[in-house]
């Protein structure tokens, strides 16, 4: 790199200074997204604080306001996790951003009252001014033809508009500037006092204990409301009641997530725990663990240097939580399902391949066991590399050997092969008698069928098609004998598998 | 808290803005408010109608990495580079919200939430990372500064003075806005109301979603240093709200968008000034003061008319009027 006075021209000069901010940032964003282990020697660089120092100190949690601010995290990411699972579930997640929004002018007002930060007084200004915008969402909704997301969108700018009146306002006052109040914005988790701590335990007991107590009702007024009102719930009074707690979770977030963020800390973890179960008490119970991880993990990364804060940290740690579970989680992950379904299309690929050296034997009624690569090309209209592709995708799974040009099936090769052919003409025989429909219309329907039905079925079909020979296009429908005899020692040579070389 | 509220004076409320000393400055944020929401709600008035609203939300936040890293690349807060970052960020927003919704279970308003209280979460992280090089702050961000546009250079063109430079660039921006609309209107229009008859029309519904995603992304970008990431959402949905409480017409609301951004811009610079608080905000303010009086008083929906219409219809069936449907 060239230093600053080495007199380099100042394309070159811009030209390395970018080059030390790309990497920077890359760097930076990969890292945020994937681990958050050595992220913090980044941070230390940028701020120029001592990290281990600070790490430290954090973690021996000798600093009360560390300690407050590390329960009032754990506390606020298990009840929002908590919260936002029933908003996920019901569709209502972007409720959560308009009421966080909306909370910001009682937020100012609150803190007008006394001119000081009473968590009190916060509290009951921004649970009122929260309520109220849910209140007003759903008067809108109710006597005009705007749509919801309209409605939400207003609702939430409208409300936050006035709350940035205030908030300049109290600002501009002489004693204004020192208020803190716009650390309400984004969240500063140091700010968090003893008196914080209290009220977000307080509150996140109330919303806990409401979630045991009412569990039955708020789980089927969630799931189907129409069964709901027929059992008689209160639906309109459960509904109010999960927004007050809504507003609740909202308002002690507020203090270490700030009013814009707020609604990730509902959103995220529930759904990322929505990914990984179907079950409503489990996902309660990760959502609030993911909650309590993004909580410590944001804690954690604002303390290690000034004026970071603590809230876009807490955001991504529970949007790495969700991007692991969109990705690796074990049934409805991206990456998971790419897989099963890669080995699935891996699987059918073999057994059709199967199918035609069976075909082929079959052409020439079992008269030499070796299919040449040329012959089963041939049978699927495919070009010889294409075949021998094939071939040593059956030789790697167990299913056959070759012999330069001759594909040999193995025992288990042998059987897969005879099942599957017994399975396709077993359906379309099945398909032609039980369902009536013409015999040239069944082979599409078998091609798929055949890979997929269980040994059960096949017996039942088999009974019911009472033990057939022939399917409808006049071939015979390999019976058990056939296999035996197929797999029948006298006939395999040791060396390369089953049966004996074919003779041209 | 008494002495909180200034005292109202009509006379002083009225005048201040436009006083001797203060009459230029608040003619250019006029202008540049008045830019601001006329651009943001005609491309508004779109994303009601595609019921797209909250993707507006998401993008208005979500361009806030693109534009920081844009800067940090580039090292200049030159337009050109500002709007390539914004282009990306808002480009990436749609596809990372479409990616989630279309390849996981979650629905997609927690899909539009996740995506951009990330990016939004990562744009703010850079901000106060690299404070010193990025002449943008957190609350800047949030709500703008647009009472700071009469300090930036003027621009002059052909020796006539063009005004401020943003206000200049907002100005081009709504003017090919309005342009944009007024060519593809049939587009966006049959492509808004029913998605099946453009396609038989050969209108390509996919090119039409994301020509307007980018353009919104422009528009966004450029009111963004004004009026911040929050208020910006206000701007694309308020007037147009409004004007569709008032006529059902899109020809109509878009002219009434149009009233009603110079009406709430104007009224925002006297209520700042009154209050002394940030003009954005009373701008927005003022928006949500005109969509509450069309909300009482319109002529289509108005609580008001439709009170009257309840009155003077002759009470009907009980029964049906309960919304009670006996089965036979």
């Amino acid at each position: 790199m060239c230093a600053p006075k080495a007199g380099c021209k100042p394309a070159l000069r811009i030209y390395t200074r970018r080059m030390q901010v790309l990497p920077r940032v890359v760097f930076f964003l990969a890292f945020m997204a994937i681990s958050f282990s050595c992220h913090a020697v980044r941070i230390g660089d940028l701020s120029e604080t001592n990290i281990g120092e600070q790490a430290l100190r954090f973690f021996t949690l000798q600093d009360p306001s560390v300690r407050y601010a590390l329960i009032g995290s754990i506390l606020l990411g298990v009840t929002c996790g908590l919260l936002g699972s029933f908003i996920v579930v019901r569709k209502m997640a972007l409720v959560g951003d308009a009421l966080s929004h909306a909370v910001l002018p009682g937020v100012a007002l609150g803190f007008l009252w006394n001119m000081n930060k009473d968590p009190l007084t916060i509290f009951i200004g921004a649970t009122i001014a929260g309520l109220l915008g849910t209140a007003t969402v759903a008067a809108i909704k109710h006597t005009t033809r705007l749509k919801e997301d309209t409605i939400l969108g207003m609702v939430l700018a409208g409300f936050f508009s006035i709350g940035i009146c205030l908030v300049t306002m109290i600002q501009h006052l002489p004693t204004g500037n020192k208020s803190g109040v716009d650390k309400f914005l984004f969240g500063q988790a140091a700010a968090i006092s003893a008196a914080d701590v209290r009220l977000m335990a307080i509150i996140a007991a109330i919303s806990i204990a409401a979630i045991v107590l009412f569990y039955k009702e708020f789980l089927v007024t969630s799931f189907d409301s129409g069964f709901a009102r027929a059992v008689g719930f209160p639906i309109r009074l459960i509904h109010h009641a999960l927004m007050l707690l809504l507003a609740f979770a909202v308002v002690i977030a507020l203090q270490a997530v700030g009013v814009v963020l707020v609604s990730a800390m509902l959103i995220t973890p529930a759904a990322a725990a929505y990914l990984l179960t179907d079950r409503m008490h489990r996902m309660l119970l990760l959502a609030a663990t993911f909650g309590m991880l993004a909580g410590t993990a944001g804690a954690f990364f604002s303390f290690l240097g000034p004026s970071l804060p603590t809230g876009p940290f807490m955001v991504l740690g529970a949007s790495a939580v969700f991007a692991l579970a969109f990705l690796f989680g074990p049934r409805h992950g991206v990456v998971m399902r790419w897989w099963n379904h890669r080995s699935r299309s891996q699987r059918t690929k073999n057994e059709n391949t199967l199918k035609s050296i069976y075909h082929v034997l079959e052409g020439r009624e079992f008269q030499g066991e070796g299919v040449s690569l040329q012959e089963l090309a041939r049978r699927r209209n495919e070009t010889a590399d294409e075949a021998s592709r094939q071939a040593a995708a059956l030789s790697r799974r167990g299913f056959a050997t070759q012999d330069e040009n001759l594909i040999f099936l193995t025992p288990e090769g042998w059987q897969k092969a005879w099942t599957i052919v017994r399975n396709h003409r077993l359906w379309e025989l099945y398909l032609t008698r039980a369902a009536q429909i013409p015999a040239d219309r069944v082979h599409d329907d078998a091609e798929n069928i055949e890979h997929v039905l269980g040994e059960d079925v096949v017996r039942e079909l088999e009974r019911g098609l009472e033990y057939a020979t022939k399917d409808p296009h006049g071939k015979p429908i390999p019976s058990l004998a056939d296999m035996q005899k197929g797999m029948a020692a006298d006939q395999r040579d040791g060396l390369v598998g089953y049966g004996k070389k074919f003779e041209r | 808290m008494e002495n909180f509220i200034p005292n109202f004076n009509w006379h002083q409320f009225l005048t201040a803005p436009w006083a001797n000393g203060a009459a230029m400055s608040s003619i250019w944020i006029a202008l540049m408010g008045f830019f601001v929401t006329t651009a943001c709600g005609l491309v508004g008035n779109y994303l009601i109608l595609r019921r797209m609203a909250l993707v507006g939300d998401a993008i208005s936040h979500s361009i806030l990495p693109g534009l920081v890293i844009a800067f940090l690349i580039a090292q200049t807060r030159s337009s050109t580079a500002m709007f390539i970052g914004a282009l990306a960020a808002g480009v990436l927003t749609t596809v990372i919200i479409e990616v989630i919704h279309k390849k996981s279970r979650v629905k997609q308003d927690s899909a539009i939430g996740i995506a951009f209280t990330t990016l939004f979460a990562i744009g703010v992280i850079l901000i106060s990372l690299y404070a010193s090089k990025v002449d943008l702050d957190q609350e800047c961000v949030l709500y703008g500064e647009i009472a700071f546009v009469p300090l930036e250079p003027l621009v002059k063109f052909a020796g006539i003075n063009l005004g401020p430079l943003p206000v200049a660039r907002m100005g081009i921006i709504t003017l090919l806005t309005a342009i944009f609309i007024f060519v593809f209107y049939k587009q966006l229009l049959v492509s808004s109301f029913d998605p099946g008859l453009a396609s038989s029309l050969g209108i390509n519904a996919t090119v039409v979603h994301y020509s307007l995603m980018c353009w919104l992304s422009i528009v966004v970008v450029s009111a963004f240093e004004s009026v911040g990431a929050i208020l910006v959402v206000a701007m694309l949905i308020m007037p147009g709200a409004t004007a569709s409480l008032i006529s059902q017409r899109l020809p109509v609301i878009m002219v009434l968008t149009v009233v009603n951004a110079a009406l709430s811009s104007i009224l925002g610079i006297h209520l700042a000034t009154w209050l002394d608080c940030s003009t954005a905000g009373a701008m927005v303010v003022m928006a949500t003061f005109l969509f509450c009086l069309a909300w009482v008083f319109g002529p289509v929906d108005g609580l008001i008319h439709r009170w009257m219409r309840a009155k003077l219809e002759k009470p009907g069936d009980p029964a049906m009027e309960s919304g009670v449907v006996v089965q036979k």
